[in-house]
């Protein structure tokens, strides 16, 4: 099968949403300009038109509150934020009309609306360029809310958004966008609701989501030279939640570790572990935990990033723990633990 | 409309139709009967409040009947309304159903949202009401959204979106007006200026001596302002409006000046609480405009004392049904709490 980025996942998408069907659009903040939302949006106005590749001005509330009513109204908007912190000054129309507005009125009317934010993180984004915020999106009654973590799902996740009569919102990890992935031509759906096991393991289950998947694999790798099989859950969905993975998954391994890029109080792992906690109590062999980033807006100084962002080490010595095992230390084969933390890798040589 | 009230006015419209101008008093009594019958569906309301059956907020028309009226009744069966907290008169106005309105105020699964949405939340599919929510401001995006789509696909409804003059101090209502003039949005933006925000009067909340048809145009729409009171004129002032955005020549924003009779929120007159005077009050109660209306109907021959008679008899039998109607509907299940989270 052939190999496509997650941004050309998403952009296949995209187009393959808007060649089948005229009422999807697409409208942000610099959908048409020459770097098309991280290579997510590029030629699609040349393909398309203006008028359903648009540009909007910078009114994120009021270009909600519009596509909500374009979409009770017969379209199919896709609405695009480049940075997920925008998304905040949103959340009037989001949360008290797009979540509300067919179960308020019964059922009368649908929103089919579809939000795509990018999650920040790295090269001195800082505070107000970092933010993920699914936790408190995923909240609400009436939202679904997927975060793919491949180029496959990046694509199958969005095509599902699209279809699906309800707001979606579409959470992509910017450290995502240049992974690599097979991908199928076809234009499939991935099932919004359902997680994917990335890794098979008997010994800890490690439940996690968009880019802290990664991390969690690079972690399970690790684990795996100290005999410890970890078994790595990449949600897809936090709502609707597949809570049968996970609980599954306890009930076999005895040891839940939950991995996200979120601030910890009230992450999105804390509904995890009390999920586990209330129906898997039983097969607990140890206490959950949560590896998240602390409760303090990120830093930007590279040497502050560190002490900031969770990578595959922090899941590794939160795992060893468990096990009665010693931290890993810098001396480690494979551990690469020098690698600056506000990069996703060598490549990566900034500015946006 | 219930089917007597409705052949009443017909009976009435057509013997007016030798007076050679048939368009005009046909509209002008249907637009007499619509402001008569809200103002009866509110007074009815206020009456059974307290009878503790309603049991949420309602936030009654009662003297702001002529905008509704008069907007609706320039606008098509194809063109659209949304509406705030203050819904009732738009709702009736676009012809919305009464007995499921009165039955939603009631909590019952006969209600237009199945009892999930209470006055502050109502709808009526059939007569194109898409919908009216409490945030100050919420609807006025949906609405120009709305108007989006006509002009996505070359249709040529409109979208008209009431709101009140504290909606203008929000930032939604500048970013909606900006993305209006920008797309040429075939939009109504009509505000109706009742000049209090609960208790708040205009002074501690907008600049003296600035006029927001000023602003609307300083945004590029077209800007009118007029006597929300005088139902005529507010109806030639949407005509215009709904003209210039079929045509494709872009939104329009209405500043309409009118009067909140009764409290914000709830069925009392509360001027004796001081944050208005009650002098302000009756002077603004001298232009009601359903009895303004009536005179001038009747000075022009087109109705009688008599036909206002039976109009009210005819209504006043349309409510009793409403209020027996919601009486009868039975309450929503338990299960249907976790029903139409997701379409």
């Amino acid at each position: 099968m052939r190999q496509l980025q997650f941004n050309q996942a998403v952009l296949e998408a995209t187009d393959q949403c808007m060649e089948k069907d005229p009422s999807v659009y697409i409208i942000g903040l610099g959908v048409p300009d020459p770097k098309g939302i991280f290579g997510t949006t590029l030629g699609l106005q040349q393909k398309y038109g203006m008028k359903r590749v648009m540009d909007m001005p910078a009114s994120e509330n009021a270009m909600t509150g519009i596509a909500i009513g374009s979409a009770l109204t017969g379209l199919r908007p896709i609405l695009t934020h480049q940075r997920v912190d925008f998304m905040l000054l949103s959340f009037d129309q989001l949360i008290n009309n797009a979540a509300k507005w067919h179960y308020m009125f019964n059922g009368r009317m649908k929103v089919p609306l579809v939000v795509r934010a990018v999650i920040g993180q790295g090269w001195g984004q800082g505070p107000q360029h970092s933010q993920s915020l699914q936790p408190i999106l995923a909240h609400i009654p009436g939202l679904k809310i997927v975060m793919p973590a491949t180029p496959h799902d990046a694509k199958g996740l969005l095509i599902a958004a699209v279809k699906d009569d309800n707001p979606v919102i579409y959470l992509e990890h910017r450290w995502l966008h240049q992974i690599n992935g097979e991908v199928a031509t076809d234009m499939f759906q991935v099932p919004i609701g359902k997680a994917r096991i990335a890794r098979e393991g008997r010994d800890i289950t490690i439940v996690t989501c968009s880019y802290m998947t990664l991390e969690s694999l690079k972690a399970a790798e690790i684990l795996a030279k100290d005999g410890i099989r970890a078994e790595v859950i990449d949600l897809r969905s936090l709502k609707p939640l597949d809570e049968d993975s996970v609980l599954d998954s306890v009930k076999k391994t005895g040891r839940l570790l939950a991995a996200e890029s979120a601030w910890q109080t009230l992450s999105f792992s804390t509904e995890i572990l009390a999920l586990v906690s209330e129906k898997a109590f039983g097969a607990l062999k140890c206490a959950p935990v949560r590896v998240t980033f602390p409760d303090v807006p990120a830093p930007t100084s590279p040497a502050l990033a560190n002490h900031f962002y969770p990578r595959f080490h922090h899941i590794v010595n939160t795992a060893r723990k468990l096990f009665g095992l010693a931290p890993c230390t810098q001396n480690e084969p494979g551990l690469a633990a020098d690698i600056p933390l506000d990069i996703p890798d060598k490549s990566f040589k900034g500015p946006f | 409309m219930s089917k007597q009230c409705r052949q009443f006015i017909l009976n009435k419209q057509n013997k007016s139709s030798n007076q050679g101008f048939m368009t005009d008093i046909n509209k002008s009594i249907s637009m007499y009967a619509g402001m008569l019958r809200i103002r009866m569906v509110e007074e009815a309301i206020a009456d059974r409040y307290s009878e503790q059956e309603m049991r949420c907020p309602v936030h009654l028309s009662i003297g702001q009947e002529g905008i509704a009226v008069g907007v609706c009744a320039a606008l098509g069966q194809n063109d659209n309304v949304f509406s705030t907290h203050r819904a009732h008169a738009h709702y009736l106005a676009k012809g919305g159903d009464l007995n499921k309105m009165i039955a939603e105020i009631y909590g019952k699964s006969g209600g237009c949202s199945g009892g999930r949405g209470g006055s502050m939340h109502l709808v009526d599919l059939e007569v194109k009401f898409l919908g009216s929510t409490p945030i100050v401001g919420g609807t006025i995006p949906i609405g120009a959204g709305a108007a989006f789509s006509s002009w996505m696909r070359g249709e040529n409804s409109v979208t008209a979106v009431f709101f009140g003059d504290g909606s203008t101090e929000e930032g939604v209502f500048y970013e909606t007006l900006n993305f209006a003039a920008l797309k040429n949005l075939p939009v109504i933006f009509v505000c109706e200026n009742n000049m209090y925000s609960v208790y708040s009067p205009l002074s501690v909340r907008q600049p003296f001596n600035r006029d927001r048809v000023d602003i609307a145009r300083a945004m590029g729409l077209y800007g009118v302002r007029g006597d929300g009171n005088d139902v005529n004129e507010v109806l030639q002032i949407t005509q215009t409006a709904v003209l210039r955005a079929r045509s494709g020549r872009g939104p329009t924003y209405l500043d309409l000046d009118t009067y909140r009779w009764r409290e914000h929120c709830g069925p009392n007159y509360d001027n004796n609480l001081g944050y208005r005077t009650e002098n302000e009050f009756l002077e603004w109660q001298k232009r009601c405009p359903v009895t303004r209306y009536a005179s001038t109907l009747i000075r022009k021959n087109v109705l009688s004392e008599y036909d206002i008679t039976k109009l009210k008899q005819e209504i006043s039998r349309e409510v009793e049904a409403a209020f027996e109607f919601a009486g009868k509907s039975p309450f929503p299940e338990k299960n249907d709490i976790q029903t139409n989270i997701y379409g």
